[in-house]
């Protein structure tokens, strides 16, 4: 089980003018400013789950899952994970964890990954029978047969994340943080990456937290999210709770049969678009069914769609109100 | 991360350095040829000895105690604080804490892994030695040999220590390379790699015997070309050890402290 409370993490930061000027005088006065990247932060993760750290950029994600991992040193706050204190990264718990970073790589750049994953069996003392099961496993279900003997450095980005996810996963780790793992991946290759993520978590019972910003990453992989905000944390719960309470409405697609004028559409709802072929409104979710019988009954309907509002909306929603928040 | 860990994985650890040396075989080869300083000063210091010996040293023993600097300086080189620098200031450091081994110890399997690429180097050059020197200008007490072997040894211990102190100051300063800078003009002058220190000033010398850079690569030298009984190379070397200790306490504790500041950055 994974608990936090009252995380802090500060840093110092040194701040300094642009110009010749402020770069001489800060040779000898330094101003520094005390950064509160995490302030305050309370949650418990159960084993198992799967977690996605959603925030703007520098909200304190990425240093809360930095903490977690034992990178970082917290300022102040408690932190457990399967009753291990990530900072003081002890044997037992290095061995039951692994993070994995889009934006960095554990492969050894011009050796093949074959040569990352027998370091790995010997780092993390796998048994032989054990090692190569899973590297057998890992191999078929990533496919990566023909990439194991090729120098890292001529890899493409996606093989190179698929051998890097296999590097991360050999010693079977009970807790995986991922720090934007399908970043600069093409669509295909994310697919591949979120299934067998979700398909390691199933098999092997492993918590799951993810930061991302790929939105199709947080609602493939995780059903419970938790929102950072300026370092502390503004949300916790489930994904389709998330959406509603930031979009209290439904989207509602209308297909129509001839063109139709937008003003007709006006008293059904907030108008998001309208052309020739098809009319976008958002609707409270209390008035959908009156709205959609309404517009069935008066309008040239061919079909329509009810869904919830697009996730990176919802996103885009909830953090442009911090940043109204942080300028107000 | 238990001591345990680090002793059983190292072996992997050093094998996976050594194909990661010959990966990079076209850079160790030129570096190599950059760490040519002491054959510059062999040729400067053997034409001021052929008019009249300076010290102990006549031509020939210039000529062998420059080819020995050559030796001991590939099997002692060191660049563990440029790469725990680059390490610290571009959040790379993350994939070494992240493994139950000891990170220092991942770093002095890298520079041991380069070791049987600089062997390859140095063995035609202590041949040459001989065969230049003659038997006369080497030590022949085997027990002299022996402690040269630990000196060796410990001159590589001292050096990589300072190495991982000196890196460790990039936790506290924005980049302690200057540092490092400054270290290595010292180093140039203090550790007999251009001048013999007995050579030196009777003041001079006392400063370099408490300084640590003559035990970082001259002493092995020393050793090398017969400057020393076994007595005297015993003492020395029980002093070394001391540096070894020393600094080993430094490095430890900078980096324990340090990794506590440790930010993390990129990504």
């Amino acid at each position: 089980m994974i608990s936090v409370r009252d995380l802090q993490k500060e840093y110092r930061v040194h701040k300094r003018p642009p110009g010749l000027r402020a770069a001489f005088s800060s040779l000898w006065r330094r101003s520094y400013e005390t950064v509160k990247a995490v302030d305050g932060i309370s949650f418990e993760i159960q084993p198992g789950e799967r977690v996605g750290f959603l925030g703007p950029n520098g909200a304190g994600k990425t240093t809360t899952l930095k903490v977690l991992a034992g990178l970082l040193h917290p300022t102040a706050g408690e932190v457990q994970v399967n009753g291990h204190t990530p900072s003081r990264r002890e044997d037992a718990y290095l061995k039951q964890i692994m993070l994995v970073m889009g934006q960095k790589q554990q492969l050894i750049w011009d050796l093949p990954p074959s040569e990352t994953f027998e370091l790995n069996r010997a780092i993390y003392d796998l048994p032989a029978v054990q090692y190569r099961e899973t590297l057998a496993e890992l191999t078929r279900l990533l496919e990566l047969e023909p990439l194991v003997s090729r120098p890292t450095r001529q890899l493409s980005l996606g093989e190179r994340m698929k051998c890097e996810l296999a590097a991360a996963l050999i010693h079977r780790p009970r807790v995986l943080f991922l720090d934007e793992p399908t970043i600069g991946l093409d669509v295909s290759m994310q697919v591949i990456l979120r299934n067998f993520i979700r398909d390691y978590n199933a098999r092997f019972g492993a918590t799951l937290i993810l930061t991302s910003h790929y939105m199709d990453d947080v609602a493939a992989l995780t059903p419970r999210v938790i929102v950072i905000d300026k370092g502390r944390l503004s949300y916790d719960g489930g994904l389709d709770a998330l959406s509603q309470r930031v979009r209290p409405e439904k989207r509602v697609v209308f297909r129509l049969q001839r063109p139709v004028e937008a003003s007709a559409f006006e008293p059904l709802g907030k108008v998001i678009s309208v052309d020739a072929e098809a009319a976008v409104l958002h609707v409270p979710l209390a008035t959908v069914t009156e709205v959609v019988a309404k517009a069935l009954a008066s309008l040239p309907i061919r079909d329509l769609t009810v869904e919830n509002p697009p996730l990176e909306e919802v996103m885009s929603e909830l953090f442009g109100r911090s940043l109204a928040r942080g300028a107000a | 991360m238990s001591l345990r860990n680090t002793v059983r994985s190292f072996p992997t650890l050093l094998r996976i350095g050594v194909s990661e040396a010959v990966a990079y075989r076209a850079e160790l080869f030129i570096w190599i040829l950059a760490t040519t300083m002491p054959l510059v000063m062999m040729v400067l210091w053997s034409t001021v000895a052929r008019e009249a010996p300076v010290g102990r040293f006549n031509e020939q023993g210039f000529v062998v105690y420059f080819l020995s600097a050559f030796i001991v300086r590939q099997l002692t080189g060191n660049w563990t604080a440029w790469q725990m620098n680059f390490d610290v200031r571009q959040g790379t450091l993350a994939m070494r804490l992240l493994r139950p081994v000891h990170p220092i110890a991942t770093y002095a399997a890298e520079i041991l892994a380069a070791v049987p690429l600089r062997i390859l180097v140095a063995l035609p050059v202590a041949a040459i030695m001989l065969v230049a020197g003659g038997k006369g200008l080497v030590p022949r007490d085997p027990a002299v040999w022996g402690l040269w072997a630990i000196s060796i040894a410990f001159a590589w211990l001292i050096a990589f220590f300072i190495n991982c102190a000196i890196g460790a100051l990039s936790f506290f300063l924005e980049s302690s390379l200057k540092v490092m800078d400054a270290y290595l003009a010292l180093w140039f002058v203090f550790s007999g790699y251009t001048i013999p220190v007995e050579l030196f000033p009777w003041g001079l010398k006392r400063v370099a015997d408490l300084l640590p850079f003559r035990f970082a690569l001259g002493l092995p030298i020393e050793l090398m070309t017969g400057a020393h009984d076994r007595a005297h190379a015993l003492g020395l070397v029980a002093t070394q050890a001391l540096y070894v200790l020393g600094t080993a306490i430094l490095a430890l504790g900078l980096w324990s402290r340090g990794t506590r500041r440790f930010a993390a950055y990129g990504g």
